[in-house]
């Protein structure tokens, strides 16, 4: 391959080059280039290697399609493992190495795979790799396989999201797509045009074409002019619609080299439209001949859009291969670049088109098609002959080439189309699949109707606007830009492959997929496309099948004997090209990946050494180390002073959900499994709330502030999820009861102040709640002034100790807080955390829902029956309790155990049975008890209770231990501490 | 995403609301008189219909409302939006 820069033309600065290196090699190329451009100005021929068979691959297209020039890419501290080089805006000092290859591209040792090809057919992998197992080869086969590396270092790059409403989406800014934008804009809707090039334009950058009797680019400028003095319409250049979902919101991902007006390199986009015009173009095909898949081989609209872009002559020797008119253009241009040009055209007659190519002095070979390409690395020479010839022999001219440009006519880009859910029918006059019925609120305009001249592509792009703004009630009264372009006069030639048996004729280039591969799959009657897909790897390389796609289900429409509209397509699926994972995770990473809620006193509790952990989305102190004290000894010491003097823990984060109203007491009694109807006025309640099936969502405690007034205390990460089930049943199943909801959480700082001598501690508060053991025994509540400001002091307890919680406004938090600390300090009132009540409340055998209890737990499971026989009323999930499942005697249930060691959690309890062994249970919580001195441990275990006093053993990940079954709770069973 | 039509707040994205399965199950009360198979029916079997489908919504990002909504579970087409109990 020779390609070579021209002289003059092209939309290139040639002021401002670029240097660039590719394989450690300084080349040069010039500011408006991509990669691409740049590499075929350098000669360069061999980009890639294919990925099963490495074979050597040159640039074919100039856009998405590109299945080859699949490249490694770094500048600064950026880095793309897969870039394609047709879509990268050239940068100074990029640098480039194709990949799949080792050492090189250009001279790659897996390059001996080839040879090997007839033991490589589709699926070998499922029928060579069986004996004895396919992990003997595994790891061999991972190492060859894979299309570039990943850096392991995190990704330097910004990205952001946006959301994006608009009455008019349009996709594409190609003539239809800036036809449909003038006409809507006239409408005064706003607007979002988007296009995946740099440049405005589309087809238009490297067609001729007059508009509105000037030249094509000049009707762009100043179209785009208007379009931006508009004031209604948002271009986005270098914006690619990905994908596109339900009620017409759709992905794009805005490419943005240089940042200019913020940081972030790369946006994806969320837009909802009113309307959605679909302006997407169409897609040329490759033609499927020996030895079509040489570096040296392109798409001839590719070669003429390097021509006039990027004034880049690819060879200088072509063969133009076509079955459709729309190459002429082609060979005109190379023709008129100075390079020597024949045409082989598959159809019989010389139309206009090939005609006029002759008027130029090109030479014209109707009825022919190529038979076989020589040059493994580059085009060297093809041999041409009868497009049903079946053999070699049957070759009638021989001519050297280093550039062959391919069109085997053009399929419409129907991507998006489909992924709405729009409906298609193969169209034998265009030889594609176009769009029949949209799904979604949406026009098409252009060659993604099928329709490839430049005429109808500027009618349809402005019926399309007309339409879309008449479907938001604005008339719009202008007429379609008109221009002279002649259409195609000589239909397409549908042409699938050459009948030569033994020749190599690739369908899929990069996935190196051959005619013989979908013949092979067809016989062993993978006949069904998406089965075709999965079997040959057909359409699942970088460019998704938009080059191998419909040459594909024709050639098993073939194969099969049917016709091709009954073959149908595989399923479009987003996205329509790769998007950076980074693009999609946005700003949610790091800190914001999941933001967690923090105490008013966060800082507070920072100040005084606190290690925070994460529980249920709330950071909370697991306990205050101090210096050189390990976690361990700080929860030691902590329990310990708790027990013995008092402790102070933050618990504001606990839920607090007030329910009032004249039916309040009846509906809850509706959802709680405890019986709370009955209590009274100032009484605290431990309560399960249960789901209908009888498991035990959550448990926390129910204080009844009125008769008309309550107070849930749900567990902190359960807050949001309990009010749901109020809101639920309110809502759909007791919606005549009068009662309402709120979420006070955040309105409540609460601090419990815990151990023998709390009483001394809030007694000391200047409050006019009396707290004796007369006036507030346990489990019961008070309101009243504390410190001059309105609070609740409540006796409840998680730690086992007498404890009260008191309650004020969060705003007086750290006042109160400190107060506590103040008056404290003589009786040796400690903080303590997460972590520390943990210990505690194991002690006692109090439970953590979703720690002790899981999907399958009852409440009798955890103990606590008495409901279940005496509660009438119909509370959620009192039916399942009494299901045979629910009644077996072998449930699992709550105990404790006693071992010689901290026994793992989660380790199963097993029994022997012969030579084998049964799990009956297993460990949910065990600790080191400071209070007792000894490891504890809570398990839930088959007939648990009836187990209590025997030796049971447990097993962890090979080791057995010995562990005896008791009552869950292991401190002050008879609970005299809580009460004093 | 689907548009949805809160019938309290108006056209909102479907990242605000909550999905609540079939709507139209019935509670089958007095939970002593109802046998084991009709209770397992309405904890477990719904009718997975194809196309016109009656559900549960929550507006749970926002006015915290649950409403029916009629959707077609082919083509995602929202055909009508009603307040619970006022169809």
């Amino acid at each position: 391959m020779s390609g070579s820069r021209l002289s003059s033309g092209g939309l290139i600065d040639r002021s401002t080059p670029v240097s660039f290196q590719w394989l450690g090699r300084t080349l040069d190329g010039y500011r408006g280039d991509t990669l691409a451009s740049a590499l075929l100005a350098n000669g360069v021929g061999i980009v890639g290697r294919s990925f099963k068979l490495h074979r050597p691959r040159g640039i074919y297209g100039s856009g998405t399609e590109e299945p080859n020039a699949i490249i490694d890419l770094s500048w600064g501290e950026r880095h793309d493992p897969s870039a394609r080089a047709t879509l990268v805006d050239l940068l100074p000092g990029m640098q480039a190495r194709g990949v799949n290859a080792w050492p090189s591209v250009e001279h790659d040792l897996f390059g001996l795979l080839d040879r090997a090809h007839r033991f490589l057919p589709a699926g070998f992998y499922y029928k060579t790799f069986i004996a004895p197992r396919w992990h003997t080869y595994e790891s061999t086969v991972r190492r060859l396989a894979g299309i570039g590396r990943a850096r392991e270092i995190a990704d330097p790059l910004a990205y952001e999201t946006r959301h994006a409403h608009c009455d008019i989406l349009i996709i594409g800014g190609g003539p239809a797509g800036l036809a449909a934008a003038r006409a809507a804009a006239a409408g005064g809707l706003k607007i979002i045009l988007a296009d995946e090039r740099t440049h405005w334009g589309g087809s238009l950058l490297w067609h001729d074409g007059e508009i509105e009797d000037r030249p094509a680019h000049e009707w762009i400028a100043a179209t785009v002019t208007a379009l931006e003095a508009a004031g209604t319409v948002q271009l986005m250049p270098r914006t690619t619609a990905f994908g596109y979902y339900d009620h017409n919101s759709v992905g794009l991902i805005e490419r943005r080299a240089t940042a200019p007006d913020g940081w972030a390199e790369e946006r994806l986009w969320h837009v909802h439209a009113k309307r959605v015009i679909l302006a997407t173009g169409a897609i040329e095909r490759p033609l499927v001949f020996p030895d079509n898949d040489r570096p040296g081989v392109m798409s001839a609209a590719a070669v003429l859009h390097y021509i006039r872009q990027y004034a880049v002559l690819p060879g200088r020797n072509a063969v133009i291969v076509t079955n459709n008119d729309s190459a002429y253009e082609t060979a005109v241009a190379l023709h008129s670049a100075g390079a020597a040009v024949t045409v082989a055209d598959l159809r019989d007659s010389m139309g206009g088109a090939a005609k006029r190519a002759a008027d130029h002095g090109i030479k014209v070979m109707t009825g022919t098609a190529v038979l076989g390409v020589s040059g493994s690395r580059g085009v060297k020479g093809v041999a041409l002959g009868p497009p049903d010839a079946t053999s070699l022999q049957q070759a009638t001219l021989k001519l050297d080439a280093d550039l062959i440009a391919i069109s085997g006519g053009w399929s419409p880009a129907v991507h998006l189309f489909s992924q709405s859910g729009g409906k298609l029918r193969y169209d034998a006059a265009c030889a594609a699949f176009v769009p029949i019925a949209p799904r979604e609120a949406q026009h098409l305009g252009g060659a993604v109707t099928g329709s490839g001249d430049l005429t109808s592509a500027l009618d349809g792009g402005h019926r399309a606007g007309i339409e879309a703004a008449a479907a938001l009630g604005r008339s719009v009264a202008t007429t379609a830009p008109h221009t002279t372009s002649a259409p195609a006069e000589t239909p397409i030639g549908a042409h699938w492959r050459i009948p030569i048996p033994e020749a190599r004729q690739w369908v899929d280039f990069q996935n190196d997929v051959t005619v013989n591969d979908i013949a092979l799959a067809a016989r062993e009657n993978y006949a069904s496309v998406e089965h075709l897909k999965r079997y040959t790897t057909l359409g699942m390389a970088h460019d998704q099948g938009k080059t191998s796609n419909i040459n594909g289900l024709a050639l098993l429409a073939e194969f099969t004997g049917r016709p091709i509209e009954s073959t149908g397509t595989t399923t479009f699926r987003p996205p329509y090209v790769p998007v950076s994972i980074g693009a999609l995770v946005g700003l949610k990473h790091g800190p914001l990946y999941s933001p967690k809620r923090i105490l008013p006193l966060h800082a507070t509790h920072a100040s005084l050494g606190a290690s925070f952990c994460d529980y249920g989305g709330w950071m909370r102190p697991a306990c205050y180390p101090k210096t050189g004290e390990s976690i361990a000894d700080a929860v030691a010491r902590e329990a310990l002073a708790a027990r013995n003097q008092a402790g102070l823990f933050d618990g504001s984060s606990l839920g607090k959900i007030e329910i009032f109203g004249p039916d309040a007491a009846a509906f809850l009694n509706l959802i709680y499994y405890n019986e709370v109807a009955n209590l009274r006025p100032g009484h605290l309640r431990y309560c399960l709330l249960l789901q209908e099936t009888g498991i035990v969502y959550d448990d926390g405690v129910v204080a009844r502030l009125a008769s008309d007034r309550y107070l849930l205390s749900p567990s902190s990460s359960h807050t949001t999820g309990v009010l749901s089930i109020l809101e639920l049943w309110h809502q759909t199943e007791y919606p005549q009861l009068r009662v309402w909801f709120h979420d006070v959480t955040n309105a409540w700082a609460t601090f419990a102040v815990s151990g023998p001598r709390s009483r001394d501690i809030v007694e000391r508060l200047s409050t006019d709640i009396d707290v004796s053991d007369a006036a507030l025994p346990h489990m019961t509540l008070a309101r009243g002034m504390i410190e001059g400001v309105p609070g609740r002091i409540a006796r409840v307890s998680f730690t086992g100790e007498r404890s009260y919680e008191i309650s004020v406004s969060t705003g007086y938090a750290a006042a109160l807080w400190q107060r506590l600390r103040d008056i404290g300090a003589r009786y040796g009132i400690t903080p303590f955390g997460v972590e520390t009540l943990s210990t505690l409340r194991a002690e006692k055998g109090y439970i953590l829902i979703g720690v002790d209890s899981d999907g399958m737990t009852l409440p009798g499971d955890l103990g606590m029956k008495g409901p279940e026989t005496k509660k009438v009323v119909d509370f959620i999930g009192r039916r399942s309790l009494f299901t045979p499942e629910a009644r077996r005697p072998d449930r699992r249930q709550l105990i404790g155990l006693r071992a010689s060691s901290v026994l793992p959690v989660g380790a199963h309890a097993f029994e022997r049975q012969g030579n084998d062994a049964r799990s009956t249970g297993w460990v949910t919580t065990s600790v080191m008890s400071p209070t007792v001195g000894r490891p504890i441990a809570l398990a839930m275990i088959e007939s648990g209770r009836e187990r209590v006093g025997q030796k049971i053993e447990i097993f962890d990940q090979g080791r057995i231990m010995e562990a005896t079954v008791v009552a869950p709770c292991f401190y002050d069973p008879a609970g005299e501490r809580l009460r004093g | 995403m689907l548009k949805i039509d809160c019938p309290w707040c108006g056209p909102r994205g479907e990242n605000e609301f909550t999905y609540g399965g079939e709507a139209g199950t019935v509670r089958p009360i007095p939970a002593t008189a109802i046998d084991d198979a009709i209770w397992a029916r309405y904890l477990y079997i719904r009718r997975n219909e194809k196309g016109a489908h009656r559900e549960l919504w929550c507006h749970s990002g926002g006015c915290k409302q649950w409403f029916v909504m009629l959707r077609d579970t082919v083509t995602h087409a929202i055909a009508a939006i009603e307040k619970i109990g006022s169809p």
